[in-house]
């Protein structure tokens, strides 16, 4: 008697379901005449998804750059000064945060991404007009415009961050805002724009003069950086004590987890540089975790073998170069060439910070040119051997087939087009920079006074103390 | 009882405390080493004489700072040492502002090394 009455229910419910999912479906089957009204709604959909996706990606890949600097880059950097100036030296880095978004908002943007000359943007997206929640096609056919600009801006703060490695410890607070102020507009924006700008002398996606490959920034980020931080090493000197006084760094920990999330926020770095969520973020994705890995390994074999221990500095620092060497090469390089790169930067960058560095007794304090400007190089030439239009079909041939990419493909130019783009990065490094420091120095000065440098930039600079003193009671 | 009359050289040793600014360490350490000192005990103190301290400032509220961080050097030396230990630490440590610190010499009466328990100065 109740399974009879369940089965009744059942049939009827059974029978209510289909006949509502007809009812929901018959109508359209009915006016079969705007199929084609149904098929661009679908299409549309379908465009929907796929933007929603991609932004999803990139919205989170600005975020883990943001990271990167503050508080990556700046526990990096913090745990490598002396106690006395730690403070100081992470708020330098977050001082790029708040500096360069503000003027990346106001004309920023505009400067290096406007469509302008070969060198630099025009001012068509002053005070962000014209940033609209559209896409950009020329830039990014699935985003948002605005959120595109807020990704580069990310690299835009990093960049500059990445310098006052080589000045720490001896800058005024004022002269570093002033100095990096026009560097944004000086370096940063032109170069930015060369690189990848519409119309851009270098720009190898929008047909540049001298197409160079360059994936997520290693001219634009890091050969500019490193370089400008070696002119700001040589010009302003070293640190009173410098070589003689040891000044090992005060917190080995606080630089490991600044290494730590540096290693993480570059997959937004990297990966989020294909500007999309597909196949080519994964690639970049993939090349950058190998590189990073195998830069370790390289710079801790060297250390391991020369000094008989391979150190924590050693590790984390290795990884840093490996994914500074990789990141033009992220997106444009398979995995095995990744391992490559990464374990030669790894070696390369070791060379640098313990040889050369002592060789020539400049105080690039903490080895923002051994790192980024020496990485930043080699990664972008490498770019030029190993790319492959397996991985990213950059060059195509008039009826859209891929042409090869690097050298190893048989396009030996492109380590030529590789070496005009580093060599236009290392002399708007170097002359911008020199400017600059020439400038800031004239009107406010740059270094602060020997008594302040031994008190410490914490508390000659900012009035306070990283480790506050206080009896426990 | 034997030991105390071996070890006869009482009261020929002298301990030398230097407190000094903390950006002098390097120099004073340099200098004691090249006069041949052998060793010191460093200590990080904090404290002050006549030199004023400063202000620190956290969301708007002040923080005066008077105690300062200072090294103290701590050696105890056998006499013929002493000054030739003071003119180092002086020589190496003097700014002429205040706030270089002082010297403070005081007399030991024994000295004993832990490991084999030689006494006198050539516990040193």
């Amino acid at each position: 008697m109740q399974y009879r009455l369940c089965r009744g229910v059942l049939f009827i419910v059974v029978l209510a379901f289909t006949s509502n999912l007809f009812a929901l479906v018959a109508p359209e089957i009915g006016s079969g005449a705007d199929v084609s009204a149904r098929l661009a709604k679908l299409e549309q959909q379908t465009a929907d998804a796929k933007s929603s996706a991609d932004n999803a990606w990139m919205l989170t890949s600005a975020a883990l750059v943001l990271m990167m600097t503050g508080p990556g880059l700046a526990l990096f950097y913090g745990g490598l000064v002396r106690k006395k100036n730690v403070l100081s030296t992470m708020m330098q880095s977050f001082a790029m945060m708040a500096l360069i978004s503000v003027l990346w908002a106001i004309c920023g943007y505009s400067l290096a991404f406007g469509p302008g000359s070969s060198f630099i943007g025009n001012l068509q997206h002053l005070f962000l007009r014209g940033v609209t929640l559209q896409p950009e096609p020329d830039y990014s056919a699935t985003i948002p415009h605005q959120t595109f600009m807020i990704y580069q801006l990310m690299f835009a703060i990093i960049t500059p961050a990445l310098i006052t490695g080589a000045f720490a410890e001896r800058m005024k607070f004022s002269a570093m805002a002033l100095f990096m102020v026009l560097w944004a507009f000086l370096v940063y924006d032109p170069m930015a724009h060369m690189v990848w700008g519409k119309g851009g002398l270098l720009n190898a996606a929008l047909g540049g003069r001298f197409p160079t490959l360059d994936f997520a920034g290693g001219t634009v980020v890091h050969v500019t950086s490193g370089v400008s931080a070696l002119v700001c090493a040589l010009y302003l000197g070293k640190r009173v004590g410098y070589p003689n006084e040891a000044m090992p760094p005060h917190s080995v920990v606080l630089s490991f987890v600044g290494a730590c999330m540096l290693w993480v926020g570059w997959f937004g770095f990297n990966a989020g540089s294909a500007l999309s969520a597909g196949t080519l973020a994964t690639s970049a994705f993939v090349a950058t975790h190998l590189g990073s890995a195998a830069a370790a390994i390289g710079w801790v074999a060297v250390e391991w073998l020369r000094n008989g221990k391979p150190s924590t500095l050693g590790a984390i620092s290795g990884s840093v170069a490996g994914l500074v060497a990789i990141t033009p090469a992220a997106g444009f390089v398979g995995p095995m060439s990744a391992l490559v790169i990464g374990f030669v930067a790894g070696v390369v960058c070791y060379l640098m910070v313990a040889k050369v560095k002592a060789k020539f007794g400049y105080d690039d304090s903490l080895d923002a040119f051994g790192v980024h400007g020496a990485g930043g190089t080699l990664g972008a030439m490498l770019t030029g051997v190993f790319a492959s239009s397996v991985i990213n079909p950059i060059f195509k041939d008039a009826n859209g087939n891929a042409l090869p990419s690097g050298m190893i493909q048989g396009n030996f130019h492109q380590v030529l087009n590789q070496l005009v783009g580093v060599a236009i990065a290392w002399t708007l490094a170097i002359v911008g920079t020199f400017i600059i420091l020439k400038i800031v120095d004239a009107t406010i000065g740059l270094r602060v006074t020997t008594e302040h440098e031994i008190q410490g930039l914490d508390l000659s600079q900012h009035g306070e103390e990283g480790y506050y003193w206080e009896v426990s009671t | 009882m034997l030991r105390m009359i071996v070890s006869g050289e009482k009261g020929d040793m002298t301990k030398i405390e230097a407190i000094i600014q903390t950006s002098k360490l390097e120099p004073v350490k340099n200098a004691l080493h090249e006069i041949g000192v052998e060793g010191m005990t460093v200590i990080e103190v904090r404290g002050h004489g006549r030199q004023k301290g400063h202000t620190e400032v956290y969301r708007g509220r002040e923080y005066t700072v008077d105690l300062i961080p200072k090294i103290k050097v701590e050696m105890v030396v056998a006499d013929n040492m002493v000054e030739k230990i003071e003119r180092a630490i002086i020589g190496a440590a003097q700014t002429g502002k205040i706030g270089d610190g002082k010297i403070f010499l005081s007399r030991i009466d024994e000295a004993i090394r832990i490991r084999n328990d030689e006494r006198g100065d050539n516990a040193l």
